[in-house]
């Protein structure tokens, strides 16, 4: 009972102190998510972030990895955020609910950026983090310059090639995904779409040779084996490679709603001609 | 009635194996499936049957084989029904020796490297056993040495995998314990055929020690039986068919125990006709749960165990009865 009491009492004084600071932009902040990691080094002021999540580190997924190296790492557990004593804390949609829900208990304020969804959904996801960090102005420039971009890039064919999107464990994305607008703003089709797949979901390696891509594009292969990327190099996806298909990558600038987004689209219009 | 037998599920395997050819995501018509086949008729059509079904219907035949025949192979030397390689942890050892192989790159660095390294597994695992079950195999002594290896196999091969720097690692503990035959491919074929094939060949060469054996230990030594030869054949002839199953399709459990149980009355108990029966009454059940498998859950990749399990550990349990009636 006076462990309880004594836990509200601090609960209670971490609030007030969380509160006063939300007054003006965040002074410290600390990202926990590898997209908000990239949006909040793109926007934020020296200084401002005090660290950005261990995957930012990793080189297989992380698109500003440079940038990242200078920043010190978490590993997203509450206690450790909570140590650094941050005024905001960005997180992902699906970031475990319970270290966002402790961190609010705490006091400590938690903001949670959805997932991006489609290239239309990325300068309103620039703003946001604009806004949280008291950066709009700059935010501002940010987005707009890549809505420009964009429509300069956005490619409209008369013959789109079909293109397949090959991940491990034979997961592909559909309609209503970054992947298949990356796909359709380079000029190509989605197979996925064809074989009746909304969102996400697995093809059958099967069902995928059939539909006879034009392109195969591979998710990438992580360090370490498993089994669930053998199907990436399977004999009959080699084979349909060799006679049949192109081949591209799907890596790191694939992965987050941020302007690297344009270097995907851009290297897939290379891989088309 | 063993040559009725042997007919009978030599029938049974080249009827499954033709259905486990035309059963498939991909929809095709049987006409189609064999031109593809057998003429090479449409790319797509070609590497489907010739890529993807075949060496899957192959593996299911030849690891269902490997599984019955080590089965037998173990319940006839070790004279106790309870005895088979999934049970008893050889199974889960060899996915350890596999998983090791793979995460410290040493299967991608050698191409023998995943087979030997989950025989390795199996060898420590089946010599472990019988040296604690003794030659009279002791059903209390080695269902409890069984379960220590399995826990333990069990335990490493989740370490292992939650090390490794790969995302996808961890989410593949199900598929070492269970097994599953999705989406493998011919080198699978290649890397377990020469295993398997030498284990198979020289214990269906051991069938008159077997025999010689059911008479007693001091018998068969009389009858010329080379007892301790007959020890290390064994372990690795079993090991080296059960590592090389495992290291491609995972641990797939109760094979090597419904089927010489199913077929024992039909050879008349004779260890040495039982083995080459289970060989075939193993390809089988693995085939026909495979083909399960697909048709169950047709985009999901069900796990071969878990069919395997759901026939096998009520016969087991059943066994265990049985045992207890007779006293341990």
């Amino acid at each position: 009972m006076a462990l309880r009491r004594a836990s509200n009492a601090l609960a209670a004084a971490l609030a007030f102190w969380g509160g006063v600071a939300v007054a003006g932009p965040p002074e410290r902040v600390v990202s926990i998510n590898l997209c908000t990691d990239q949006l909040a080094m793109l926007l934020a002021e020296p200084g401002q972030l005090v660290s950005i999540s261990r995957i930012s580190h990793d080189p297989n997924v992380s698109v500003m990895r440079e940038e990242a190296l200078r920043y010190p790492i978490n590993h997203g557990q509450a206690e450790e955020v909570f140590a650094l004593a941050p005024d905001l804390v960005l997180a992902g949609q699906f970031t475990s609910s319970y270290t966002v829900g402790l961190l609010r208990r705490l006091g400590v304020e938690v903001a949670q950026l959805p997932i991006v969804t489609g290239l239309d959904q990325i300068p309103g996801a620039i703003r946001e983090v604009g806004r949280l960090l008291g950066r709009d102005a700059h935010a501002e420039m940010l987005a707009a310059e890549f809505s420009a971009d964009l429509a300069g890039l956005r490619a409209d064919p008369d013959r789109r090639p079909r293109a397949a999107l090959h991940y491990a464990n034979n997961y592909t994305s559909g309609d209503k995904s970054l992947a298949n607008d990356i796909l359709t703003a380079a000029g190509f089709a989605n197979i996925a779409l064809e074989a009746g797949l909304s969102g996400g979901g697995t093809l059958p390696m099967e069902r995928l040779l059939m539909l006879m891509p034009d392109l195969i594009i591979s998710g990438q292969h992580y360090p370490g084996a498993s089994r669930s990327e053998s199907v990436l190099t399977h004999p009959a996806m080699n084979a349909l490679r060799d006679r049949h298909s192109g081949s591209a990558l799907s890596d790191a600038e694939w992965v987050c709603g941020t302007p690297a987004v344009l270097r995907a689209i851009t290297r897939l219009q290379e891989a088309g001609e | 009635m063993t040559r009725v037998l042997a007919l009978v599920l030599i029938a049974l395997i080249a009827v499954l194996f033709a259905l486990s050819l035309l059963i498939g995501p991909a929809g095709l018509s049987p006409a189609t499936s064999l031109a593809a086949l057998i003429r090479g008729e449409g790319l797509a059509e070609t590497l489907v049957m010739r890529e993807i079904r075949l060496p899957r219907a192959i593996l299911a035949a030849m690891i269902g084989a490997a599984l019955g025949l080590a089965g037998a192979a173990m319940q006839g030397y070790l004279r106790n029904p309870l005895a088979e390689p999934g049970l008893l942890g050889v199974s889960g050892s060899a996915a350890l020796g596999a998983v090791i192989a793979l995460q410290t790159g040493f299967a991608a660095h050698f191409t023998l490297g995943l087979p030997l390294a989950a025989l390795v597994g199996a060898v420590l695992a089946v010599g472990l056993i019988i040296a604690l079950a003794g030659p009279r195999g002791g059903a209390l002594t080695l269902i409890l040495a069984g379960i220590a290896v399995s826990a333990l196999a069990a335990a490493l091969t989740a370490l292992v995998l939650n090390l490794s720097p790969n995302p996808f690692a961890a989410s593949e503990i199900m598929f070492w314990m269970m097994g599953s035959l999705a989406d493998r491919s011919m080198t699978h074929v290649w890397l377990a055929a020469p295993f398997i094939a030498l284990g198979a060949a020289v214990l269906l060469a051991q069938g008159r020690a077997f025999d010689a054996l059911t008479l007693g230990e001091d018998s068969a030594a009389s009858l010329g039986v080379n007892l301790s030869r007959l020890r290390l054949v064994l372990v690795l002839a079993v090991a080296s068919m059960v590592g090389a199953a495992t290291a491609v399709a995972g641990a797939v459990g109760f094979v090597g125990l419904v089927v010489p149980h199913i077929l024992r009355p039909f050879v008349g108990a004779r260890p040495s006709s039982l083995l080459w029966a289970s060989a075939l009454g193993g390809a089988v059940l693995v085939l026909a749960a495979d083909i399960a498998v697909r048709l169950v859950l047709p985009d999901r990749d069900l796990k071969l165990g878990v069919l395997t399990a759901i026939v096998g550990a009520p016969l087991f349990l059943h066994l265990v009865y049985k045992t207890r009636v007779q006293g341990l």
